[in-house]
């Protein structure tokens, strides 16, 4: 039993490693392929030559503006529809089991019918165009079943006793929910939310067809703007000589999404720690 | 009190008032031919009871018959559990309790409730009290003060937390805890507690400080217990009811003051279950 124990054991620790090993490599070739191209110039100018020279100003700028549009959507659309789902609703109705069913589905689509859907429908039959808004809107659509799925599944650990209590001493729902039951689970919805974003700020696919790829300065949420993921794919594929570029956008992309993730997770345990008091 | 406190430990208890001993009868509820049901399956039924004002009624009889079913009906906290259906009457203070012009909410702050597992909200002790005020709408900070003030004091948690107010009311052991959710449903002035077996997830100290307490609240409250301890039943309650399940379905076989209940059965159901010999 201890020779299988031990093999298991070194298997485990050989498929850690080969994971830790090719994301190491991968972000590795990223920093170092793209740090000589990282400077201030690169971040704050327009990009010349379709990109090969200049830097990604306006590019970053169309990302965060099409991430904002996606995410002020989201946020109310997405907390209501899990509160909804986990507070509110009989559990067990034929049209929860439904609404369940169509989230997990359309969370596992492929961005490309996303983007189809977003390209005939926002740009098409709402007449907005190839712009940031119809980018914005179309992210909001795959994000959106990340992130309900996620908020209800945390608001479903919330232990049952502490509803309980809260009716039993004649709180309204809606307090027990703003002073229990979110700030506890918010360590999960933010990691939903994250999630959410990095399937967005990892998108091309989606955005090719609604956003567009203008490379200038949006001048606002109606015109067209190029995300940095489109930027790479379009460096990198269509344009000679633009690797270097390329790498530096990618490194700036990557950047951009830990700096997410830290200031929404500091944020949320900011919240906790304000609201709940844990055992430490 | 026939458990074993020692004099002088952590545990000792604050001054508690005590109120008048219970002796008239006067009805508190008047449960009338209550049912309740799950998904359409009878789980109690034709329950006729009286409770009385300032006394400690004891809901006693194996699991599953129904005695959880009959308190949560109490406090309409039953309209929370999916599937489930109450017929009947119940009549509270004058009014019937399933009558739409009833406000739930004003309900179960004048009926409180304690669970089985202590369940305080995982905030601060000050919080877990405060919380509940606030929401039925005290906002005057002395008032707040005071009145987590003579909460605290009420079950005697006050010397022990009065310098930790701030931390975690799961930092509180487990028969703290307990009494701290006796405090935050003491703090909205309820006329009565319900409480579904407050002991049996405590250490045999902690149950014997919450036991204690419950005696002491007794007559300033009217307290229905559901316990499956039948010394301890027969320690602390005024009256009992024996609640047995026949055909699957539960049923109040026997209620009457405690002590005869315990020693002269009328029912053989009673007497079986009581001596031990059944259930």
């Amino acid at each position: 039993m201890a020779m299988i124990d031990r093999s298991f054991t070194i298997i485990i620790w050989i498929m850690a490693g080969l994971v830790l090993l090719a994301f190491g490599w991968l972000v590795s070739d990223v920093v170092v392929q793209g740090a000589p191209k990282l400077s201030w110039q690169f971040l704050m100018d327009e990009p010349t030559r379709s990109g090969r020279e200049g830097g990604i100003y306006p590019i970053i700028v169309s990302t965060l503006l099409i991430l904002m549009t996606a995410l002020v959507v989201v946020l109310p659309l997405g907390l209501g529809s899990a509160i909804w789902l986990a507070e509110f609703s009989s559990k067990s109705s034929k049209r929860v089991r439904t609404t369940r069913l169509i989230l997990d589905v359309l969370a596992g689509v492929p961005s490309i019918v996303f983007g189809l859907f977003g390209y005939a429908f926002f740009c098409g039959f709402l007449d907005l165009g190839f712009s940031i808004l119809s980018g914005g809107l179309t992210l909001a659509c795959m994000m959106l079943p990340i992130l309900i799925r996620t908020t209800e599944a945390g608001l479903a650990a919330v232990p049952q006793d502490w509803r309980k209590a809260g009716a039993a001493l004649g709180m309204s729902r809606t307090t027990l929910l703003w002073q229990v039951l979110l700030p506890y689970a918010s360590p999960a919805i933010t990691a939903g939310l994250l999630l959410s974003i990095g399937r967005a700020t990892a998108e091309t696919a989606a955005l090719i067809f609604t956003s567009g790829y203008v490379d200038r300065m949006p001048e606002s949420i109606n015109d067209s703007g190029r995300a940095l993921a489109v930027h790479i794919y379009d460096l990198s594929m269509n344009v000679v000589g633009g690797d270097k570029a390329s790498y530096g956008s990618a490194l700036v992309l990557i950047l951009m999404v830990v700096i997410i993730n830290l200031s929404a997770s500091t944020l949320s345990e900011f919240w906790l720690e304000k609201k709940i008091s844990r055992l430490k | 009190m026939s458990n074993g406190l020692v004099k002088g430990n952590a545990y000792t208890l604050g001054s508690i008032e005590q109120g008048e001993p219970c002796c008239d009868p006067i009805p508190h509820f008047s449960i009338n031919n209550l049912a309740v049901s799950y998904h359409n399956e009878m789980v109690l039924s034709n329950v006729s009871l009286e409770v009385y004002k300032g006394c400690i009624t004891a809901l006693i009889g194996p699991s599953g018959c129904g005695k959880s079913s009959f308190l949560t009906a109490l406090n309409r906290l039953s309209d929370m559990v999916p599937g489930a259906e109450v017929s009947g009457d119940i009549v509270f203070e004058g009014e019937n309790i399933f009558d739409a012009s009833i406000d739930v909410r004003a309900l179960r702050t004048k009926v409180g409730m304690i669970f089985q597992k202590p369940n305080p909200f995982p905030l601060s002790i000050r919080k877990n009290l405060e919380l509940p005020l606030k929401e039925h709408g005290v906002r005057n900070k002395s008032e707040i003060e005071s009145k987590i003030f003579d909460a605290l004091q009420s079950v005697g948690l006050w010397d022990e937390v009065k310098d930790r107010l701030q931390s975690s009311a799961l930092s509180l052991s487990g028969g703290q805890q307990q009494r701290l959710c006796i405090a935050r449903a003491l703090i909205l002035e309820p006329s009565v507690l319900l409480m579904d077996e407050p002991c049996s997830a405590l250490d045999p100290i902690s149950s014997g400080i919450v036991e204690e307490m419950i005696q002491r609240l007794a007559g300033r409250y009217t307290i229905i217990i559901v316990t499956h301890n039948l010394a301890q039943a027969r320690r602390i309650a005024n009256y009992a009811a024996f609640f047995w399940m026949t055909e699957r379905v539960g049923k109040l076989i026997e209620f009457g003051q405690c002590r005869p209940l315990f020693e002269s059965p009328q029912h053989s159901l009673t007497a079986a279950y009581v001596s031990g010999e059944m259930g």
